[in-house]
């Protein structure tokens, strides 16, 4: 049950493997790591910055990892998010759900990083050709966040 | 009361954040925007539109109608975009 907002990258093995150490009756881990890409629409990317909001940022995520918690039964989590000036192929987050079965760590990573985009207070500002520009919510976000919004349950419970 | 602004929402303001004052007739988030916006310029840019701005009291999500008071955390942002 860890989460981390930091500037530096993190190596997403090692973070993985710390995760299920010595805990045996993990069968399955699933993780979801997200990357900065170098377009956005028509325009090239440089780089992007992102912004959050120290203080409010942990207590979101540590929310959002207690909600997962109480929807399915998992024996660790993780969320580590970057912030700071990134470049393409840079790693931006990593998400991570164990638990006995596969369902259970699909779905609840699944969930982590659909809460997490549009709960969390991170802001991103694409530097581009023609200059800085702040990235737009998307009406897809708040769709696939939205779909956890009932009590689904995983059917590995 | 402490105020803070991120993202675009800073730039238009042109500040992070201030301390201020429980201002003379503010109970609600919605009031302290309207105050805000009173003072012109880029604080008018930034809370032009009451259906865009995103605002957290004590670092939680709040909405116009909740209560503000002396002592309290407020910030102002556009919705995020993290992940």
């Amino acid at each position: 049950m860890t989460v981390r907002v930091q500037g530096e990258d993190f190596d997403v093995g090692a973070e993985l493997a710390r995760m299920t150490d010595g805990d045996y009756s993990v069968g399955g881990l699933c993780s979801f790591v997200g990357l900065v890409r170098d377009v956005a629409g028509e325009d090239e990317i440089d780089a992007m910055t992102l912004e959050h909001y120290p203080g409010m940022t942990e207590k979101a995520l540590s929310e959002i990892e207690a909600e997962a918690l109480g929807r399915w039964p998992l024996q660790a989590t993780l969320i580590i998010h970057r912030y700071g000036r990134l470049e393409p192929g840079e790693r931006i987050v990593l998400v991570a759900a164990a638990s006995a079965h596969r369902e259970a760590a699909f779905e609840a990573c699944h969930f982590l990083i659909d809460w997490l985009k549009t709960k969390a207070p991170f802001w991103k500002l694409e530097d581009t050709p023609d200059g800085g520009q702040w990235v737009d919510a998307r009406d897809s976000d708040d769709i696939a966040a939205a779909r956890w919004a009932t009590d689904k349950k995983s059917a590995a419970e | 009361m402490k105020l803070l602004y991120f993202a675009w929402v800073r730039e238009k303001t042109g500040i992070g954040e201030e301390d201020v004052g429980l201002p003379d007739g503010v109970d609600t988030v919605g009031e302290l925007v309207h105050w805000l916006r009173e003072r012109g310029g880029g604080f008018e840019a930034a809370f032009a539109d009451d259906a865009v701005v995103r605002v957290a009291v004590n670092q939680e999500y709040a909405t116009l109608t909740a209560a503000v008071a002396e002592g309290d955390e407020v910030a102002f942002f556009p919705p995020v975009t993290g992940g």
